[in-house]
């Protein structure tokens, strides 16, 4: 079921998607477009709390989206637990054959629902990546052997389109550095910058896979420029929204032509369609 | 310094609670320049308190409320004023508010919140700059502090929320990777290096050490 991981490697593009543990025990739904995304997708990232909003851990919401035959990729931030509770959880989802790990920093406690919290921050997403390596290797952080080694398939996030680029660059390459294999980046709209990037990424040992959102309306458009780091959308897409009668199928047809742009710039792609997962067919198509 | 910040009003006369004889202690020190502990916050204080009912027995503004044999000695000279009170508040920072304790058997309460170690930028303005984690990574990050200045002590470059040189949680902030990044023009093979998990069994807020 890891074909992911073997499709990255062998160089085919991947498509991955996005699927947000419940908020509650429900996992109706999240069952539901598990469902949808089976046989689309080449894996499925599970969210960790993002936003730092509390849901149903991504550990369980990826053991219910591999019983729906789907390959998980496991979000994993450092916000939350200590190096004990993190190297606990990855022993965790080592134990059900969970091996594609996203390793993230994690959005800040002020940004969520919880907004009293300690954001615990222990280790970063580097060293987050090192200490996975460290368990693929059979040993934990304090040198302890484990009775078996993990297997571990390590990615990490990048914002290629942020400025000034360098500083990111400095994280992309301790990240690697680290042992990441494979990123996801932030959503990606500026395709001649992001294949700017890609040319300097090249000479790394790495597969990225470009970020891909769906735009909803003028109104989400806008949304993104104000308030998310890195993203711009460009003025054209902005008009094709504007003067659409149906601005999410004009959506659908935007993240279909920029991935077909990004086919011949990168190793895959990451849709995020936030509750139109239903949508991805279209998408795809 | 010690960085502090007054509690609002309504917190202090919730602490004191049904204590009714209140005597201030403030602080010549940091306290004094964040006007949080000084004379002139002290009188504030005794104001205050006597416009809700308080009755403010005495105060004083020792040179350094932190320092305990100092304190102790300062406070012999207010022994009248401390008898006749069932309350004392300590307009100082936390380390104040123990130093105090020790030298009195009465309720104690702190009047400020103690933010941080840190800078005066200007004349009544502070930045948070040292979070005493007993590890001092300075050196590593050509002495901008990462675990104090971004907020989410990231060790290994800026996260994905900085852009335009900007912190994502206050976009008024900016990003200490940047700056750090750039500092490192020097030495520019530091960019590479990976910084290791911080030893926390070094972070002993509490424990006694010589001189």
């Amino acid at each position: 079921m890891n074909n992911f991981r073997e499709k990255l490697l062998k160089n085919e593009f991947v498509v991955t998607a996005e699927l947000c543990p419940p908020k509650g025990p429900d996992m109706t739904v999240f069952r539901e477009k598990a469902r949808l995304m089976k046989g689309l997708v080449d894996a499925v990232n599970i969210t960790d709390n993002q936003r730092a909003i509390m849901r149903m851990c991504a550990l369980a919401g990826a053991r219910i989206a591999q019983e729906e035959g789907l390959d998980p990729i496991l979000q994993f931030t450092c916000r939350d637990r200590n190096r004990i509770g993190i190297q606990s959880d990855l022993l965790g989802a080592a134990g059900f054959g969970i091996s594609n790990v996203l390793a993230l920093t994690g959005d800040y406690v002020s940004e969520g629902d919880h907004i009293h919290a300690k954001g615990v921050y222990d280790l970063d997403s580097t060293l987050l990546i090192k200490a996975m390596m460290s368990l693929n290797d059979g040993l934990d952080l304090s040198g302890k052997k484990l009775n078996a080694k993990t297997d571990f398939f390590i990615g990490a996030a990048m914002n290629p389109c942020a400025e000034p680029p360098a500083p990111h660059r400095l994280s992309f390459e301790r990240k690697i550095a680290s042992g990441a294999r494979f990123f996801q980046t932030q959503v990606i709209f500026e395709m001649e910058k992001f294949a700017g990037f890609m040319e300097y990424a090249k000479e790394f040992p790495v597969k990225i896979i470009a970020g891909v959102l769906l735009v909803k309306s003028v109104k989400m458009a806008l949304f993104l420029n104000d308030n998310v780091p890195g993203v711009h959308v460009p003025d054209d897409i902005i008009k094709k929204l504007e003067g659409a009668l149906d601005p999410l199928k004009a959506g659908i047809e935007i993240a279909r032509g920029q991935i077909n742009e990004l086919r011949s710039i990168c190793h895959g792609v990451h849709l995020m369609t936030i509750g139109h997962e239903e949508r991805i067919i279209d998408i795809l198509k | 310094m010690i960085i502090t910040k007054q509690k609002s009003n309504e917190d202090i006369l919730k602490l004191l609670g049904g204590r009714k004889n209140v005597f201030i202690v403030g602080c010549g020190s940091c306290a004094e320049q964040c006007k949080t502990g000084g004379k002139e916050d002290v009188q504030r204080m005794k104001e205050f308190l006597e416009k809700h009912g308080k009755n403010v027995t005495g105060w004083i503004v020792p040179d350094e409320t932190c320092h305990i044999p100092l304190v102790k000695r300062d406070l012999r000279s207010v022994d009248a004023g401390l008898k006749s009170s069932d309350a004392v508040l300590v307009m100082a920072c936390g380390a104040g508010v123990s130093a105090v304790r020790e030298s009195v058997e009465i309720a104690i309460y702190p009047s400020n919140d103690t933010v941080s170690v840190g800078n005066t930028i200007r004349l009544g303005q502070f930045a948070g700059r040292c979070s005493l984690c007993g590890e001092c990574i300075l050196g590593e990050t050509m002495g901008y502090c990462p675990i104090t200045m971004c907020p989410k002590g990231v060790l290994n470059g800026p996260c994905g929320g900085m852009d335009k040189g900007k912190c994502e949680v206050d976009k008024n902030d900016d990003c200490v990777w940047v700056k750090i990044y750039d500092a490192m023009f020097v030495c520019p093979e530091e960019r590479r290096k990976v910084i290791k998990a911080k030893d926390y069994s070094k972070m002993k807020r509490g424990a006694k050490t010589e001189a």
